[in-house]
């Protein structure tokens, strides 16, 4: 028998993500000595970034007990209008600008799915389904359709600005985008809001349960109206860092994603019904489909087993948790 | 009572409410001094529920005058009864599952402060002060889910305490509690009196608080219908002012042996819930169980149903053992079990009146695998009328019938099976006064057309006037076993909380 | 029982039905009026019969998961699963050049295959959602990538092709001017709406949905429910995946990937209530027939492929704003106001 505290442990999301990333590092690690180097490490790193950012943003929205499929062409067309804007109007514009023009896109797109939701009242899934395909078309076929590869010059040069970079002493190469700080923000932000303001403690009650919010005098529609904003923010960010990353705008990334996304967040033990989640375990999540992602032929298993295995930790994952709540119910009676 | 030049805290006057042409309040004066305790009876759609939305300002009266704390409050709204001083607990708390303890206290006060920034220390002082000022010891940091019921309704106190509550609203305070959880809130309500606090107890049990209450107030069809010292009353007189009339119905007597052996139930237990259960009844018996809330009553009724699977013994049924946790097999073997909760477990509610008696009848009116719609349709509608369920459709959806007629087509969704054994838990709750007595004349003919009924109560005078003999549940077990007509409803009573 | 609907007791013109059957109307009159000569051609109206039926049948596995209130994200997963393995049969065991009897018979055996694989596929789902007690969104949001896993790890991702001729029948063909897939779509949806209103099964789907707990408190046997509505809802999936592979004349892991959304979009535009309990087979027909004009009469407009995306999120968005009250009422009626 497991100490309690072991299933206690266990029974948390968070935990059994590192247990399953430490053991795929160490199989990874035995059956490639080359694995377990600050190159791969720092290769896994720039490839957490877009998704990291998009899953946190989503993650906000399952904690207040909605969800957003919209959010990839939220971010695909705040890169695209901002990279035509841009080219069109002043192609020097300094990054900054850039960035702040594809943020500015990014929430106006989440205040539609907010004023949809917050104001109409009507079911997330179903409106940011809807709103998934407006955005989408709208952006193919009024702005455009073209991959864009001369971007401006100065989202390329982010994309080469590092925080460092070098060689270590066994020869590894190693590379950190300042990009990579654009995600710390995003985390250090977002842990602000969700745990030292009224709103992000609103956005935990509001999941927990919106009749009793409403009944405390949260504002409800307030509170659901900034989750989107925010969530389109942040989906504005992603996609001009994944333009600029890719050296490419192209209008038909990203969409498609966001099922991945959805399924890092809910490794890390965010629940559908609202309320819960934790930045932790969505990184761990992150972290997890990004290992996958990229690296499971190094423990022997072939790239085209990807979508099995994510899938296959998605139900594991989840399901073991809901199996363990499910015996429980029926124990009490 | 306090002394008269104590000025009220809330004073209401000639407050009158309509609903589309529904009169739910008609000039009732109502007044709460500081530090009292005061009862608010009143039967379902009495106005009691009226009368606490207009003082908490979730809803405007149409005439009369309020005053809180001296102010004339007009078009108040939820908040500016919160900072006047008025909290309502809801009887589900309003709690939220999935944050702390210290958090669900302080969350509201924190809101009316009109912070911005959270402060997890501040919100622990909040909540620690607050435990602290009812004297009791709840884990800060536990998650609110894991908390048992009683412990949600202290933290929805002291929550209330942390707005700087004057006075505090209980809708139905103790229904969710077991006989001590009951006497602990008691003592903590006594706390709060002497700390200047008042409360209003709104309820149809009122007994178990008329201890600690000064005052009672009756509504009955949106008007006051008494008022006094609450040691003027006791559970009968306040019965009575309620209903309007003595609703003592006569006992149906001892059963008389006739029936044949229908049900014997073998040690049943299930751990945590009940233990060691055994009686056996007759066909044409009406059974009562009986117990406070944690006796294990509503385990052991979904037990007799397969809803919960006991850990061990027998239930047979007309000679043959029924499987036990398996609600399909317990319908097989022609159990019925009509549940508590109308709203949430008996009924769907926004399908039609027919399809909610149809669903049990699927299976016989199957032909090669397709509905006879047609017979459905007639059988549905036969029992539809032998119940009296009154609608004007029978495909209207069931919510839009009144709490007795839903009661009714949850019943004939039953009867249509033609049930050996039905299980009634709580028929009669949520029901209004008259369709009250009506179905304990449906309860009394089940058992005379030879069904075997078990009704699950703590409505002492409904088990009193519907069975022939009344089990009573202790801690999980069978305690006591009286035959009907040959007890009194005070000596239950006693027998209950002893 | 279909007379007895929850909603019989508002008169017609207030069914989302009849709005739907209206918004049908009014867009293939303003189709016709602003393209007579070409929207209204043989040839045009024959294309849009071939061109709906794979995404429809799709639409119908979701209406009837979303009857349950859940919902089967594995759709598209499972058609491209199934066709994988059809595919399989057909090009290693009968091969390009395989003709008459032989290529019939081997055509029968795929499609039973498939039609296999839609049931285990679904069968799982069940599995899932019963036995252990995932949300359905989860549950296929996993499964799906599971068995669009399958599908690339057995092909490597690339298309598999090589048919027999006969292949293209299912597809391509008509039988008295009818094409082969709208027939299909009709057998599929007739049967479908047969199962939801004539059938003791389909009664308790819809009762199920309106009220889980009432139906365990019923005595219906809710875990056999379920597990034949994802049956079925895998089966009716890989019917869609053989209609797209005969008019692909292959198949591949990642074809119809748009569909998903599609599929749950006209479902919804049908009318059918997303948290359960509420569906009609008619609602889901009109939503996908509303669709089909408007996107061919966009592009006989010219209109680009992209701007039918974009019009068909707008739609749903304004039917549910439309409908905004009755949801509303729905949702309150799922959670009473107490009384006292």
């Amino acid at each position: 028998m497991m100490s309690d505290r072991w299933k206690e442990l266990l029974a948390r999301n968070e935990a059994l993500v590192a247990l399953v990333i430490v053991l795929f590092c160490i199989v990874a690690t035995l059956s490639d000595p080359n694995f377990f180097t600050v190159t791969t490490l720092s290769d896994l790193l720039r490839a957490s970034i877009v998704l990291g950012i998009l899953a946190i943003g989503c993650m906000l929205v399952l904690i207040s007990g909605g969800i957003d499929v919209s959010f990839t062409a939220v971010a695909v067309s705040a890169m695209y209008m901002t990279t035509k804007l841009s080219l069109a109007v002043w192609p020097d514009m300094p990054w900054p600008l850039i960035f702040a023009l594809s943020i500015g896109f990014g929430a106006l797109l989440g205040a539609i799915n907010g004023t949809f939701i917050a104001i109409f009242g009507l079911p997330t899934l179903i409106v940011t389904l809807g709103t998934l395909s407006v955005f989408r078309g709208f952006l193919l076929t009024f702005v455009g359709s073209d991959r864009i590869s001369a971007l401006p010059p100065d989202m390329r040069e982010f994309s080469r600005m590092m925080i460092a970079r070098g060689t270590t002493e066994s020869g590894d190469f190693y590379a950190l985008p300042w990009s990579l700080a654009a995600l710390l923000g995003v985390i250090l932000l977002t842990a602000f809001i969700l745990h030292k303001t009224m709103l992000g403690r609103s956005i935990f009650a509001l999941g927990g349960s919106v009749e009793s919010a409403r009944r405390l005098g949260i504002d409800v529609r307030r509170t659901q109206f900034f989750v989107y904003v925010y969530v389109g923010a942040l989906a504005g960010l992603a996609g001009i860092l994944h333009g600029s990353m890719g050296r490419m705008a192209d209008p038909f990334s990203l969409v498609g994603l966001e099922l991945s996304v959805i399924a890092a967040v809910v490794l890390g033990g965010a629940r559908l019904i609202g309320g819960y989640g934790t930045i932790t375990g969505t990184l761990l999540g992150v972290a997890l489909i990004v290992l996958v992602q990229n690296s499971l032929i190094v423990i022997g298993i072939p790239s085209t087993w990807q979508s099995v295995t994510i899938g296959a930790l998605i139900l594991l994952g989840t399901g073991l948790p809901a199996y363990q709540a499910k015996r429980a119910a029926a124990r009490a009676g | 009572m306090q002394a008269p030049d104590t000025p009220a805290f809330v004073e209401m006057t000639g407050v009158t409410k309509h609903y589309a042409g529904v009169t739910a309040l008609d000039g009732v004066d109502f007044t709460v001094h500081p530090g009292e305790a005061i009862c608010l009876a009143g039967e379902n759609g009495s106005g009691k529920s009226t009368l606490i939305k207009i003082l908490s300002g979730v809803e405007p009266a149409s005439d009369g005058e309020i005053r809180i704390g001296g102010e004339l409050m007009t078009g108040h709204t939820p908040r500016d009864a919160t900072a006047a001083g008025v909290l309502v607990i809801f009887q589900d708390f309003s709690l939220f599952p999935n944050l702390s303890v210290a958090e669900n206290i302080a969350f509201a006060n924190e809101l009316t402060e009109g912070r911005r920034i959270y402060s997890r220390r501040h919100a622990r002082a909040v909540a620690q002060r607050m435990l602290h000022r009812i004297g009791v010891d709840i884990p800060l940091n536990a998650k609110l889910e894991t908390l048992p019921v009683a412990h949600k309704q202290l933290v929805a106190i002291c929550r209330a305490l942390a707005c700087e509550a004057r006075l505090i609203i209980m809708d139905e305070p103790t229904t969710a509690l077991t006989g001590k959880e009951v006497t602990v809130l008691l003592d903590i309500i006594r706390v709060l009196k002497e700390q200047g606090v008042a409360v209003i107890f709104v309820s149809h049990k009122l007994a178990e608080v008329l201890a600690v209450s000064e005052r009672v107030v009756v509504l009955r069809n949106g008007k006051k219908v008494a008022e006094g010292d609450a040691a003027e009353f006791d559970a009968a007189s306040l019965t009575r002012h309620m209903t309007g009339r003595d609703v003592a119905e006569a006992s149906p007597g001892a059963f008389d042996g006739s029936g044949e052996m229908l049900l014997s139930v073998e040690n049943l237990q299930k751990q945590g819930s009940f233990r060691d259960i055994s009686f056996s009844m007759q066909t044409g018996e009406v059974l009562g169980i009986t117990g406070l809330l944690g006796s294990g009553r509503t385990s052991l009724a979904k037990a007799l149903f397969g809803l919960v699977a006991p850990d061990s013994g027998r239930i047979v049924v007309d000679g043959e053992e029924v499987p036990l946790g398996d609600p399909i097999a317990s319908a097989e073997a022609r159990i019925g079990y009509v549940p508590e909760d109308r709203l949430t477990e008996g009924l769907f509610l926004t399908q039609s009146i027919l399809r909610n008696v149809a669903v049990g009848r699927l299976q016989e009116h199957e032909r090669n695998g397709f509905l006879d719609l047609r017979g459905l349709v007639d059988e549905a509608a036969d029992w539809l009328t032998r119940l009296k369920v009154k609608t004007p459709s029978i495909t209207a959806p069931v919510q839009s019938l009144s709490g007795g007629n839903q009661q009714r087509v949850a019943l004939a969704r039953w009867m249509a099976r033609a049930p050996r054994l039905l299980i009634l838990n709580g028929p009669s709750v949520g029901v209004d006064v008259g369709s009250k007595a009506e179905i304990h004349d449906i309860i009394r003919d089940l058992g005379h057309q030879g069904l075997g009924v078990i009704v699950i109560s703590d409505d002492l005078p409904e088990l009193l006037a519907t069975c022939h003999r009344i089990l009573v549940m202790k801690g999980g077990a069978m305690t006591d076993e009286f035959a009907g007509g040959k007890i009194s409803e005070d000596v239950l009573s006693q027998k209950l909380t002893s | 029982m279909s007379g007895s609907g929850s909603r019989t007791e508002m008169t017609l013109s207030q069914a989302p039905e009849f709005r739907l059957a209206i918004i049908a109307v009014l867009v293939f009159a303003l189709m016709a009026v602003l393209s007579p000569d070409r929207f209204l051609s043989a040839q045009n109206l024959t294309s849009m019969a071939f061109q709906f039926p794979e995404f429809a049948i799709l639409a119908l596995a979701m209406t009837i998961t979303m009857t349950t209130g859940g919902i089967d994200l594995s759709v598209v997963g499972v058609a491209n699963l199934s066709a994988v393995i059809a595919a399989a049969i057909l090009t290693s065991l009968a091969g390009p050049e395989a003709t008459g009897i032989v290529a019939v018979m081997w055509l029968a055996v795929a499609l039973v295959a498939s039609l296999a694989v839609g049931a285990a596929a679904g069968f799982f789902n069940g599995i899932l959602v019963t036995r252990l007690g995932l949300p359905p969104i989860l549950a296929t949001l996993g499964s799906g990538l599971v068995f669009t896993g399958f599908a690339v790890a057995m092909t490597g991702g690339s298309a598999v092709m090589g048919f027999p001729d006969i292949v293209s029948v299912i597809g391509n063909s008509t039988i008295w001017f009818v094409p082969v897939p709208l027939i299909l779509f009709a057998v599929l949806a007739i049967a479908l709406h047969i199962l939801l209103t004539r059938t003791g099964f389909g009664l308790r789907v819809t009762m199920y949905g309106a009220n889980p707990l009432a139906a365990l408190y019923a005595a219906i046997d809710i875990d056999r429910i379920l597990l034949r509505v994802y049956v079925i809802a895998g089966m009716f999936s890989a019917v869609a995946g053989m209609v797209i592979m005969s008019r692909a004349n292959s198949a591949k892991a990642d074809y119809g990937s748009s569909y998903l959304l599609l599929a749950v979009l006209i479902a919804v535009l049908g009318g059918v209530n997303p948290y359960g309990g509420y569906g009609r087979v008619i609602g889901v027909v009109l939503a996908v027939l509303s669709m089909q004009f408007l996107s061919s009469g966009l592009n006989m407009l010219q209109v680009s492929n992209f701007a039918r995306e974009l019009i068909w999120g707008a739609l749903l968005l304004l039917v549910m704003v439309i409908n905004t009250t009755n949801w509303a009422g729905l949702r309150a009626g799922r959670k009473p106001a107490k009384t006292g």
